[in-house]
């Protein structure tokens, strides 16, 4: 079996992927994870995942270009010193003309 | 070339990196695994050479200290001949090419280890010159090794210092301590020399092309020279070879030329030591192969 290694550096880290080990069992993988990644206390924890249970996805299509989720979706410049300039406080808005 | 290789090829060599379920060329698969698997047998059989002197060595401390050495290069065969099984080649069938002398593995394995100046330069000459080329890997095109390849070379720091405490200890000692190690730095000079390869010219060298490695085999000499040639004459050590001198003009070192047949024919199986490392790799697959069927029997 193989397992997919995860380890964390420190308290309050993401768990992140190290590697794999080749096990015939879980106890094998505990073993072999604990003397490859964590015997010089490069890590505080390990997740230990069969790679079968791994479900991967590649795929993002974008059809329809939903750019509202995002802030690159957002271009507000020119209508601010457009409110700006409105309200007469052009002058006042942080960086001044621009 | 079809137009799938070549922009895949345009993607490695921009920079691109790939995983192990991406689609790629069958001649870069190819190549990925004999290099990799070069690679996992070097970091297997170079631990022959080092377990020869863990009963010799001369204090605790030392006995120690080469033997976590040795249990890390142990772990890099494994971490290694994982990456090469997920691209397509079982770790038995990686041991059973190993032994039958059908891969490959780094020459300096090929030498035996005579006395403990040879452990000390092999700690801090031999992993100095590998870790220039496993530097060289950090940026490999396929990323599995690569990221492998990070946890290795931060491992291997602390082999070079292990290596140069043993060094410093010698050739601050005795006359007789300190004609060890230049004794020793004698014998292993050329295999040192023939260890990043012929001079191929980088853009003739697939391994370069396909991005599997970022440098050179001259490159990498050279950067081992630049940073090591200093550090070994400043201890009074002299190096072998009268012809060897930096060319102030452009920076380059020159040398005498290495014997590149002799390499090739270290590397074939016919130095000093591989036959009696092969023999023992053998021996002790056959000795452990019931450890492995009981483990399995109970498993399954």
């Amino acid at each position: 079996m193989i397992f997919e290694v995860f380890r964390q550096e420190r308290k309050g880290q993401p768990f992140q992927h190290a590697g794999s080990v080749a096990a015939p069992d879980e106890r094998f993988a505990e073993i072999y994870a604990r003397e490859q990644y964590g015997r010089r206390q490069e890590s505080i924890a390990l997740w230990l995942v069969p790679r079968s249970a791994v479900h991967e996805i590649a795929e993002f299509p974008d059809e329809f270009e939903m750019k509202y989720r995002r802030v690159d979706g957002y271009s507000i410049k020119a209508r601010l010193r457009e409110a700006r300039e409105r309200a007469g406080t052009l002058e006042m808005a942080p960086g001044g003309e621009s | 070339m079809d137009t799938r290789t070549q922009e895949f090829l345009e993607y490695v060599q921009s920079g691109g990196q790939v995983e192990t379920t991406d689609w790629m060329p069958d001649e870069y698969r190819a190549r990925l695994i004999k290099f990799i698997e070069m690679h996992g047998n070097s970091e297997l059989m170079g631990v022959l050479p080092e377990r020869d002197w863990i009963l010799r060595a001369p204090t605790l401390q030392r006995k120690l200290a080469l033997t976590a050495k040795i249990q890390d290069e142990v772990g890099h065969a494994q971490l290694i001949y994982r990456v090469v099984e997920d691209l397509g080649k079982p770790r038995s069938a990686c041991l059973d090419d190993l032994v039958s002398g059908k891969a490959k593995f780094h020459n300096v394995f090929h030498y035996p280890t005579r006395t403990w100046g040879d452990v000390g330069v092999i700690a801090w000459l031999v992993d100095a010159a590998a870790i220039v080329s496993q530097k060289a890997l950090l940026k490999c095109s396929y990323a599995p090794y690569a990221r492998i390849m990070k946890k290795i070379c931060w491992e291997e720091s602390f082999h070079i210092l292990h290596g140069r405490d043993v060094i410093l200890a010698l050739v601050t000692g005795t006359d007789e301590q300190f004609e060890l190690v230049q004794e020793a730095l004698d014998r292993w000079w050329e295999p040192l020399m023939h260890f990043h390869g012929n001079p191929i010219p980088a853009d003739e060298d697939p391994m370069y092309v396909w991005r599997i490695k970022s440098q050179g085999n001259e490159a990498a000499r050279q950067e081992f020279l630049d940073g090591y040639v200093p550090q070994i004459r400043e201890l009074g050590l002299t190096i072998p070879d009268p012809a060897l001198r930096k060319d102030e003009e452009t920076g380059v070192w020159r040398f005498t030329e290495p014997d590149w047949e002799k390499l090739r024919a270290v590397v074939t199986g016919h130095g000093p030591a591989s036959e009696e490392r092969l023999a023992f790799r053998r021996l002790s697959r056959e000795d452990v192969a019931w450890v492995e069927q009981v483990v399995l029997a109970e498993a399954a």
